[in-house]
């Protein structure tokens, strides 16, 4: 279980250095669809397997052909783009945002304490109980769920035809 | 038998970290949209982790909600590139600096 998970691990952060550092969207592009799928697999190994279905459909599926769709409808004919000169600030900012996160999780590793596990629960991560609790407990949030989603089909709509002049 | 939730949590912190990394230094529209949704995929991660080792499904529900809103997200930062490159025939945040004062 461990190896399976460390095996993805490696996988996952090997294929997102190869997004960031790609010279080419498309090849960047690419590379996610491959991390989508390994953390959709980190999902089935956290008994979440629903969330796994639907990480392959939505992500690796919609939201990468939407991608591949706009970066082919561009056609960018102009000289790759190289990455952005080593200037110093950016590497400080970089640096401290990694930082700042480390010091994040640190403190939550302190405050939280973890309860162990000690056996699979029956029945978390399948579509039944996700469903039961989204329909009874999480039922306003998942309407306006679909309300942001009307908006945005509206939006990106208006923005994608009208000429901005 | 069952991974560990520090393992999630430091997966989940590698990957974010790449994400702000590729946004800082990456000059590309697509590429700086792909990276939010890296990082957006590293804090479902840590949802995914709490959610296994607390034994709840709560956070495989905020799960399904950031996705939702990453999809969303994709759908109308697209739409903005195509209107940029309508306009500007540029997909490079650099030369995007008539905000720039």
């Amino acid at each position: 279980m461990e190896y399976l998970f460390l095996i993805l691990g490696a996988v996952a952060l090997i294929s997102g250095a190869l997004v960031v550092f790609q010279t080419h969207p498309l090849r960047s592009a690419l590379w996610l669809i491959v991390n989508f799928f390994t953390v959709a697999g980190l999902y089935l190994l956290a008994h979440a397997e629903f969330i796994a279905a639907i990480q392959i459909i939505v992500y690796a599926g919609a939201i990468m052909v939407l991608f591949l769709f706009v970066i082919m409808l561009l056609n960018l004919r102009q000289p790759e783009e190289e990455l952005a000169r080593p200037r110093l600030g950016l590497k400080i900012a970089g640096v401290t945002v990694a930082l700042f996160s480390a010091v994040l999780i640190g403190l939550g590793f302190a405050k939280v304490k973890i309860r162990p596990v000690t056996e699979v629960p029956l029945g978390l991560g399948n579509t039944e109980s996700v469903a039961r609790l989204l329909f009874t407990d999480y039922l306003l949030p998942f309407e306006v769920t679909s309300v942001l989603l009307l908006v945005a089909i509206v939006g990106s709509v208006v923005l994608a035809k009208a000429r901005l002049r | 038998m069952v991974v560990p939730v520090h393992y999630y949590l430091g997966l989940s912190l590698a990957l974010f970290t790449l994400g702000a990394i590729g946004v800082l230094i990456r000059r590309n529209i697509l590429i700086i949209l792909m990276c939010i949704e890296m990082m957006l995929n590293a804090v479902n991660l840590a949802f995914i982790g709490f959610a296994d080792a607390f034994k709840a499904i709560d956070g495989q529900i905020f799960v399904f909600f950031v996705m939702t809103v990453a999809a969303a997200e994709v759908a109308v930062g697209l739409a903005l590139v195509i209107a940029i490159y309508r306009n500007r025939a540029t997909v490079y945040v650099d030369d995007l600096n008539i905000l720039k004062w």
